[in-house]
């Protein structure tokens, strides 16, 4: 459930984004979806897309539709660091094979699935345009290239280490 | 401040460090000091020229003259003859001069530098993209204080003179795009900038956008001037924060200067845009899928007619363009539309920027005249194919192109040329393969991402795509059959004919491509269950040799699924039927003895 | 800043940034260029970039100055930086660790050495 606090927060940051672009139409929805995922930490939770939709005024379908047709949203909760390797061609014969089976071995998760201390979550994307520092990774905003099986590993340790203390 | 008259070059390279390059320069400082000739002479240490043999070497500016196999007793003769006196000194000249390093840069010898073109690139990595007095430092604005004092008629028929066509993929000559949009009635009407680059291996539109971002916000004011727009939108990938960063910066910045937003430089003429980012579908890199994202629904194109000119963004006029295309434009009105035409080819102006990536040495970012042929880019630019291997195919125009093989290494490139190779200019990655590449896996890696990034909409690109690629699997699985590769064929042309959009007119292509060059691997995979390149691994299988293996028992233990079995000091075998060809056992041989085989 | 109105006023502030751009040139010993494109700090640029700045610091030269700038297409070096000091060419090096900020800072930015062997030349690119 989402609380009132929050629905709250996702009115502002819709109402942010409109008086922001001087434009109420329509076309702020993905703008404002990539806010709300991101204060969510990585998912929108239906109610929040319900939220929205009242305050664009356009069908609730409409946003869920939105939601659904773009890779990059989510629904259902996902970790709070969201990992996407690039699995286009100039990663996969740089090594980029290596670096998922790293992924998937240390976080213990397939794609599209979340790691057991629900830190990470795992997804595949296409080409991030940085082939000539590959096999990349973006983790969040975060991109990290020339990857090997070790720094990979230092990456995602970090990151862990960061959330302990 | 005296200006200095002469550049002395001395190359700090390797080479010419060994052969005294040290002792030299040391004199040369002295004689400066000498003949007081500080305020006049620059000496500059470059890195290596490339002339190893004649060191240590010396280059005097701005007579580009060359001095080879110097001594410190020579230098301070060449300062006292050529610097004081103007007289060049003969018995130290080199024996070959090169003709093209005419300029003092000491990179210009290389290739790399040397083959390219900067125009739309011409700003990268030169000035501070987050200070827009740096835009204006180089020439930053000029075209559109000058745009303002045209006739939207003639901004139109310079681009006509220039020959500009679309950067994004299928060439679409610019002017026409924008004379069209700029003749359908209406006051309202928008200019969109389709920045959702994502074809595999293509990055210059990212690069653009971060290191000169005010070259696109300029070039959309002038396309909203020419065709009657004042507000525009730029549909950037949500995968490029950075990009997205640094036009905020800049929209912010030019419109404090006034080159932005309302009566721009005190005209009547006012242009705003806003950012209107994707998130994760391929698919709005189609322009009325773009619209359609940036009204915020799905990103499924529309029937096309009408076209965006006539119906685009809120069933507006629509003025369209990729990146690249716009970033030619300043160049254009500033330098002029014949000197644009003056480079490229009959049908192609201008230059194109590649993204060079894959199985080749200088994976990059370059800028070259239209016309150049591959050959050139494959081995002088990107300095050939690493490891030894041998070039096999090129890749271009990503999942909607197809491969060029090397017999047409010598092809020179343009929107015609690749279009008759039977595949097209794209958005410009380069994705190179050697030998070690399966052609048949590459075409079903491209249709796998077709199949990914459909859409949905129409049922030939959702269905078709997926059928061709079970197809594939049969094959590459070394179960394809008799007549599967004229299937692939006829399905291939179903689809290019039949469905709605460019992604799925062109999805098949990288399919039909490689059978038309590499029909024979095909052939190898249904008829001999054998994959040449020994990639696809239900054709392949690892083999120790006898003869090589000291059963080390390293393969054993790294084996995952223990399908290595042997005794230490005796020779090892691999099951088959266990063996998952993980590759984890040839990674650890010390001695060779384990290779691929493909029947 | 006052809104531009006139071709005049655009050639004075390009005047003005030209100048600007000498004129640190004159009043600095050089500049130090880091490309900052997403490919460069996908390498570790920002490191790179941040090592430069304590480097100088530590070493109390304050005549250089650090610019940031777009990418300049050589992704397979990257971190790349570019050292341009004054009466010299520019100089630019390929896959710049903070270690080798270190070396580039002790070698070039201070004795004026080119540090050859991370050099971006012939055959390496």
């Amino acid at each position: 459930m989402v609380s009132d606090k929050e629905l709250e927060a996702v009115e502002q940051i819709v109402n942010g984004v409109i008086t922001d672009e001087s434009l109420a139409e329509g076309d702020v929805l993905i703008n404002c979806l990539h806010e709300i995922q991101n204060h969510f930490h990585n998912f929108v939770p239906l109610e929040a897309a319900e939220k929205v939709a009242e305050i664009l005024k356009v069908p609730e379908s409409s946003v869920y539709e939105v939601l659904t047709f773009y890779t990059m949203f989510s629904v259902e909760k996902r970790g709070k660091y969201v990992i996407r390797v690039c699995n286009s061609l100039p990663c996969h014969v740089t090594g980029g094979k290596e670096i998922i089976e790293t992924l998937k071995k240390e976080l213990g998760c397939d794609f599209s699935q979340t790691s057991k201390d629900g830190l990470f979550t795992l997804e595949e994307t296409g080409c991030l345009g940085l082939c000539g520092v590959s096999p990349v990774i973006m983790i969040n905003e975060e991109f990290y290239g020339n990857l090997t099986h070790d720094k990979v590993l230092d990456i995602i340790n970090n990151i862990r280490e960061e959330e302990r203390g | 401040m005296p200006v200095a008259t002469n550049t002395i070059l001395m190359c700090a390279g390797g080479g010419c460090i060994s052969s005294g390059e040290e002792s030299c320069l040391q004199a040369l400082e002295k004689a400066v000091e000498k003949y007081a000739l500080h305020d006049v002479v620059k000496i500059v240490e470059t890195g290596c020229m490339g002339m190893c043999d004649a060191g240590p070497l010396m280059v005097i500016y701005p007579e580009g003259v060359y001095y080879q196999k110097l001594t410190p007793e020579d230098i301070e003769k060449i300062v006292s003859e050529h610097i004081l006196k103007g007289r060049i000194v003969e018995d130290k000249l080199l024996d070959n001069p090169v003709s093209s390093l005419k300029t003092h840069n000491p990179y210009d010898d290389h290739p790399f530098f040397t083959r390219q073109v900067k125009i739309a690139t011409r700003n990268m990595g030169v000035i501070d993209p987050m200070k827009i007095e740096e835009y204006i430092a180089h020439d930053g604005y000029f075209a559109l204080q000058k745009a303002l004092s045209m006739k939207p008629e003639e901004i139109i028929e310079e681009l006509k003179i220039s020959g500009l066509r679309g950067r994004g993929g299928a060439g679409f000559p610019t002017w026409l795009k924008w004379d069209l949009t700029r003749k359908v009635p209406g006051d309202e009407k928008y200019v969109l900038c389709n920045a959702d680059e994502g074809d595999p291996g293509a990055f210059m539109d990212r690069s653009i956008l971060e290191g000169d971002p005010h070259s696109i916000l300029e070039a959309m004011a002038i396309a909203g001037y020419a065709i009657g727009a004042s507000k525009g939108y730029i549909y950037i990938r949500a995968e490029y924060p950075l990009a997205i960063e640094r036009l905020n910066e800049g929209i912010k910045q030019a419109k404090e200067l006034g080159l932005f937003g309302e009566n721009i430089m005190g005209s009547d003429f006012s242009f705003d845009l806003e950012i209107r980012m994707g998130a994760g579908a391929f698919v709005c890199g189609e322009e009325t899928a773009l619209i359609e994202s940036i009204e915020g629904k799905r990103g499924q194109p529309r029937v096309k007619p009408p076209f965006p000119a006539q119906v685009g963004v809120w069933g507006k006029p629509t003025l369209n363009n990729n990146v690249e295309t716009y970033a030619n434009i300043p160049p254009i009105l500033t330098k002029g539309a014949r000197w644009f035409a003056s480079i490229g080819t009959e049908t192609s102006k201008g230059t194109k920027v590649f993204c060079l990536a894959g199985k080749v040495k200088n994976t990059g970012l370059v800028e070259v005249p239209m016309g150049i042929t591959l050959r050139e880019v494959v081995y002088d630019i990107g300095g050939g194919i690493p490891d030894g291997k041998e070039f096999k195919a090129v890749q271009t125009g990503g999942p909607s192109g197809g491969c060029i093989p090397k017999e047409h290494l010598d092809t020179p490139i343009d929107y015609e040329t690749l279009k008759e190779l039977g595949t097209m200019m794209g958005s410009g990655g380069m994705i190179f393969m050697d030998e070690d590449t399966c052609m048949v896996d590459v075409a079903k890696y491209f249709l796998d991402f077709s199949v990914e990034e459909s859409c949905g909409k129409c049922v030939p690109c959702r269905e078709g795509n997926r059928v061709m690629f079970d197809m594939l699997e049969k094959i590459t699985d070394g179960e394809g059959e008799e007549g599967d590769i004229e299937r692939l064929e006829e399905l291939g042309k179903n689809i290019m004919d039949t469905s709605l959009c460019g992604l799925g007119q062109s999805s098949p292509q990288p399919v039909i491509s490689t059978i038309r060059y590499f029909r024979d691997e095909y052939e190898a995979h249904i008829n001999d269950k054998r994959c040449p390149a020994k990639v696809c691994k239900p054709l392949i299988r690892y083999v120790i040799d006898p003869e090589k293996c000291v059963g080390c028992t390293a393969c054993a233990r790294v084996c995952p699924v223990t399908a290595i079995s042997g005794e230490v000091k005796q020779v090892h075998e691999i099951d088959r039927d266990i063996c998952t060809r993980c590759s984890s056992c040839i990674q650890v041989c010390r001695f060779g003895a384990i290779s691929i085989q493909s029947p | 800043m006052a809104k531009i109105k006139s071709l005049d006023e655009l050639m004075k502030i390009k005047e003005k940034a030209v100048k600007d751009i000498q004129m640190r040139d004159t009043e600095k010993k050089g500049k130090i260029v880091v490309a900052m494109g997403t490919c460069g700090i996908a390498a570790g640029a920002k490191e790179t970039l941040q090592a430069v700045v304590s480097e100088l610091e530590k070493n109390g030269i304050d005549d250089v100055s650090v610019v940031q700038s777009g990418c300049m297409g050589l992704c397979d070096v990257e971190p790349t930086v570019e050292v341009v000091m004054e009466g010299s060419d520019p100089i630019i090096y390929g896959h710049v660790s903070p270690e080798q900020v270190t070396r580039i800072v002790d070698q070039h930015v201070k004795n004026g050495k080119v540090v050859s062997d991370l050099l971006v030349r012939k055959g390496e690119i």
